[in-house]
């Protein structure tokens, strides 16, 4: 099922009584998802992801802008009429009923012709569990389950009815680090098997690359950019998306354009075919390479091995962060003793944004 | 260390020795006294020991009234107000608009003296000479005939008891219950509602349970507290309960120790042990009860 | 399916809800506040005009003052008032030292025997006053306190459930704040009156309100213990009213009594609304 969204935006009268205007969770927001697809929406907290997503699944309605799912206006439509599973932050299990009776919950609400036979509703759920592999816990109640197991059994209730759209709430944020690792090849396991369209919202950008098939950066109710994980990682539309992609994070110097070159400080490190301006430039941490005779002086604060790779901490005056962090092959090992490191930069790793819009600046390097 | 162990007690010594005199050592007599036969407060003498106090209470019609009209008060209002509390916790639960000021509203009755708006209730209900009362004028709309509510049949009177009792134990279990709906995850809400769950089976199937910790709750001490019921029933029908026939067992108790028919705290500690006995055991019932059917 | 009338019936179902929850609230609110207000205008009605009406009048054109007059004048209003004042006062004062001693002894000290105690204290929770009324009784006019303000305000002044909740309180307070008052040299006394009380205020304040309503409201143990009508308080006092009071039958000066002695815990019901809701709901239990 593919799902359209157009010019949808959501206000809130602000929560402070005395400020007058409303506050704008989503702004103008559009976008289609493929069928079959699996969604991440990404986003710092307080920036309208979860807005978005109760307004796909009906909990609440937008202010204006339409809502598709194929050919189906949906947008007034309740919740209950959409075909919609929501999987909670925190699961929302019911605490007295058992996994069974849970998963079983969404079929008994159906009525008339819909409603399944009871033997047809007992063979659906025990496929939903086997789908997620809970079937020996069915006759728990969730507070003797493990948070990965109520996450599963959370996951069933909302596939037993065979939702048009899955969506995900947050859906490893409640789980310790080893578990999130697990459970999110797991999620992406039950979307290939089922085909479901899914959204997933989190704020982790990790968790978001690794398993979506396109990702949704929003800031502030705002669209930022979206694509597949690697061209939004390689190619990003201005530099808050630069910052928030990428762990270690980006870093960010203020740099300017002069005569055809690109200066970071003293430092003319590339060439770059554009028009004299001041410029934030941005490096991501694997696109420095150490060079005796390269062409950015940094401090050397610290070099920590990380096995592999090696992460060299670094100075620079005009870094706008407190440190540069630059990855590096464990063969290209700085001199720990000397107070300089000297760096050449990969060019299609540095990105050039315009200092006031942030922009992205269309400029080949090299 | 020792002078710490010393210290501890000290700081206790003021709470131990109240609640011994008044509490523990009170429970130990009240046993005493029940079995004391012939017990003269007078001369503090006493001519046997045995259960002939118990077969004397037990055998005095003000009892067996006092315990029929208690049993009647109780299986009416506990349900009733439980009931009532309920319904109107998930209608203030479902509004956002003046919620608090029905919320203060319902709980009043709470901080108001039982004894004085009961006089109120009295005047609402009374027929006099002057007037049949209010609520006589109201039962005169529908086309119903004056009732004595306060002098006349003892289903009157009992109803005007109830009622107040009602009235009287709504805003505590109001107070509680919506508190309890409100500490419901709003989750379980969006849950069902895009499982398209129907409003009753959320009701029965989602909020009940999730509550039921609280209703119960409610329900244990509901029954307690109308075991208990005393001062409702003076401040409608006055300190001569047992004229009106609208004794309760707690009066009862009050009536054998002090005023015009006291002066036997024996028959008094009786009356107080088999209430005791009664409370305890619908208290045990109940937790049975809930043992079962609360979820967790 | 038909999206807009599906959406058109849900909004339509949904606005005959809202309206009935309110209708229904609506008519409760009114049963609550009825007597209230019956009870100010049948103070405000001259007594003659009161009798006069065989069909009550849910208004008055004629208000008098006059019926507060009598209240204060033909009965001893004033003197009930003044002893309910003291006794709860009183009571209430002496309460919160008892208890604050002893919920610190549980809370923070350590002797021999504490766990026992406590223990013990909790099991006391179950006792129901109707059952140590009779030797209280027995013992207070062994006394020779009946008729006294000591004889009113001692049984009622621990409360085992006040102690257990400010226990709870106090044990929730980190044990780094005693021993950095401790390594100050800070008494133990001093602890408790300068950090854990200030701290544990809310709780302090919930108790103090129940035990003023409690004390304010209570009726059993006062007519037990008084026939003096000197050492009346509120309630007995309505009873006396009501029983013997003002010679004939003059409600509206009964009426005017009752508001008298219901309006300070409205006031302080209304003034306080909020913060004596939710100490009800934590601590608090009636009926």
């Amino acid at each position: 099922m593919k799902v359209v969204l157009q010019n949808l935006t959501k206000r809130f009268p602000n929560r402070n009584k005395k400020i007058k205007e409303d506050v704008i969770a989503v702004n103008d927001f559009s976008f289609e998802i493929p069928d079959g697809e699996l969604i991440g929406l990404l986003g710092p907290s307080g920036c309208g992801k979860s807005t978005m997503l109760n307004l796909i699944c009906g909990l609440q309605k937008p202010t204006s802008g339409r809502i598709f799912f194929g050919e189906d206006d949906v947008t007034a439509l309740p919740p209950e009429n959409r075909g919609v599973g929501l999987v909670f932050q925190n699961y929302a299990l019911y605490p007295h009923l058992t996994v069974r009776q849970n998963i079983l919950f969404p079929l008994q609400n159906l009525k008339g012709a819909a409603r399944p036979s009871k033997e047809e509703m007992l063979r659906r759920a025990t496929e939903a569990a086997h789908l997620v592999q809970i079937d020996t816990l069915m006759d728990r109640k969730p507070s003797e389950l493990s948070g990965g197991q109520q996450q599963r059994v959370a996951i069933a209730r909302a596939l037993v009815k065979m939702p048009r759209v899955l969506l995900l709430d947050e859906p490893l944020s409640n789980l310790d680090a080893r578990l999130r690792l697990q459970t999110r090849e797991e999620i992406r396991r039950i979307q290939r098997e089922t085909g479901i369209t899914t959204v997933f919202v989190t704020h982790d950008q990790e968790e978001a690359m690794s398993i979506s098939d396109r990702i949704v950066v929003m800031k502030s109710g705002l669209l930022q950019q979206i694509g597949r994980p690697q061209e939004v990682y390689d190619d990003p539309v201005n530099l808050f998306v630069a910052k928030f992609l990428g762990t270690p994070p980006i870093n960010v110097f203020e740099g300017e354009v002069r005569n055809g070159r690109l200066w970071i400080g003293e430092d003319a490190v590339l060439k770059a075919d554009l028009s004299d301006r001041k410029v934030w430039v941005g490096v991501r941490p694997e696109g420095f390479l150490p060079e005796q005779a390269g062409p950015l002086h940094c401090t050397l604060r610290a070099v920590e091995v990380m096995g592999r790779d090696i992460s060299v901490v670094a100075g620079h005056p005009a870094c706008t962060g407190e440190t540069i962090r630059a990855i590096i092959q464990a063969e290209d090992r700085p001199n720990e003793q000397a107070e300089t490191v000297r760096f050449a930069l990969k060019p299609y790793k540095v990105f050039l944004f315009d200092r006031e819009s942030e922009e992205r600046l269309d400029a080949a390097l090299s | 260390m020792e002078r710490k162990n010393a210290k501890g007690w000290l700081y206790l010594l003021p709470a131990i020795a109240f609640l011994g005199v008044f509490l523990v050592y009170p429970l130990v007599d009240v046993f005493v006294y029940s079995f004391e036969e012939g017990y003269n407060s007078a001369s503090q003498s006493f001519f046997g020991v045995g259960l002939y106090n118990y077969s004397y209470v037990l055998h005095d019609p003000y009892f067996l009234q006092a315990l029929k009209n208690t049993f009647v008060l109780v299986i009416i209002t506990v349900p009733l107000s439980t009931g009532l509390a309920l319904l109107i916790s998930v209608g203030l639960s479902s509004i956002q608009k003046l919620k608090d000021l029905f919320q203060t509203i319902y709980f009043l009755p709470y901080v108001t003296n039982t004894l004085a708006v009961g006089l109120v209730f009295m005047i609402l209900f009374k027929k006099t000479a002057y007037t049949d009362g209010l609520v006589n004028l109201m039962l005169h709309w529908f086309g119903a005939g004056p009732i004595d509510f306060i002098d006349g049949p003892h289903w009157a009177k009992m109803f005007v008891l109830c009622f107040y009792t009602v009235w009287v134990v709504l805003p505590f279990k109001i107070l509680i219950l919506t508190s309890a709906l409100a500490s419901v995850n709003q989750d379980y809400y969006n849950a069902a509602k895009i499982d398209g769950t129907s409003r009753q089976r959320i009701f029965f199937r989602i909020t009940l349970p999730m509550i039921s910790p609280m209703l119960f709750y409610l329900i244990i001490t509901g029954f307690i507290g109308a075991f208990k019921a005393y001062s409702d029933a003076v401040a409608i029908f006055g300190v001569n309960l047992n004229a009106a026939g609208m004794n309760t067992m707690v009066g009862y108790v009050y009536d054998m120790l002090y005023g015009d028919s006291g002066g036997y705290p024996s028959y008094a500690s009786a009356a107080a042990i088999l209430l005791f006995v009664i409370v305890l055991t619908i208290t045990f019932i109940n937790l049975l009860i809930s043992r079962k059917s609360v979820h967790y | 399916m038909n999206y807009d009338s599906i959406e058109r019936r849900a909004r339509r179902s949904e606005r005959i809800r809202k309206g009935f929850t309110y209708f229904c609230l609506t008519l409760w609110a009114l049963m609550v506040l009825f007597p209230f207000y019956w009870m100010l205008l049948s103070s405000v009605k001259s007594y003659s005009a009161y009798n006069s009406e065989y069909v009550p009048r849910f208004f008055t054109l004629q208000p008098t003052l006059q019926n507060y007059v009598d209240a204060f004048t033909a009965v001893p209003l004033a003197k009930y008032f003044l002893n309910t004042l003291i006794f709860t006062l009183a009571t209430t004062a002496v309460m919160l030292v008892v208890i604050t001693l002893a919920a610190f002894a549980f809370a923070r000290l350590d002797f021999h025997g504490k766990d026992l105690v406590f223990t013990f204290f909790l099991a006391l929770m179950m006792i129901p006053n109707e059952l140590v009324v009779i030797t209280n009784f027995v013992t207070i006019t062994d006394w020779g306190l009946r008729n006294t303000f000591l004889g009113l305000i001692l049984p009622s002044v621990t409360s085992v459930f006040y102690i257990y909740l400010l226990k709870e309180n106090f044990a929730q307070i980190p044990d780094e704040l005693y021993y950095a008052a401790k390594v100050d040299g800070t008494s133990d006394l001093k602890y408790l009156l300068r950090v854990l009380l200030p701290i544990c205020r809310p709780t302090m304040v919930t108790i103090t309100i129940l035990k003023v309503i409690e004390c304010w409201n209570s009726y059993v143990w006062p007519r037990l213990i008084t026939d003096d009508a000197n050492y009346f308080l509120v309630s007995n006092g309505i009873q006396e009213i009501r029983e013997n009071g003002f010679g004939r039958e003059n409600i509206p000066a009964m009426m005017a009594a009752v508001v008298v002695i219901s309006v300070p815990l409205i006031v302080l019901f209304l003034l306080f609304h909020k913060k004596i809701m939710a100490g009800v709901s934590r601590g608090g239990t009636k009926g």
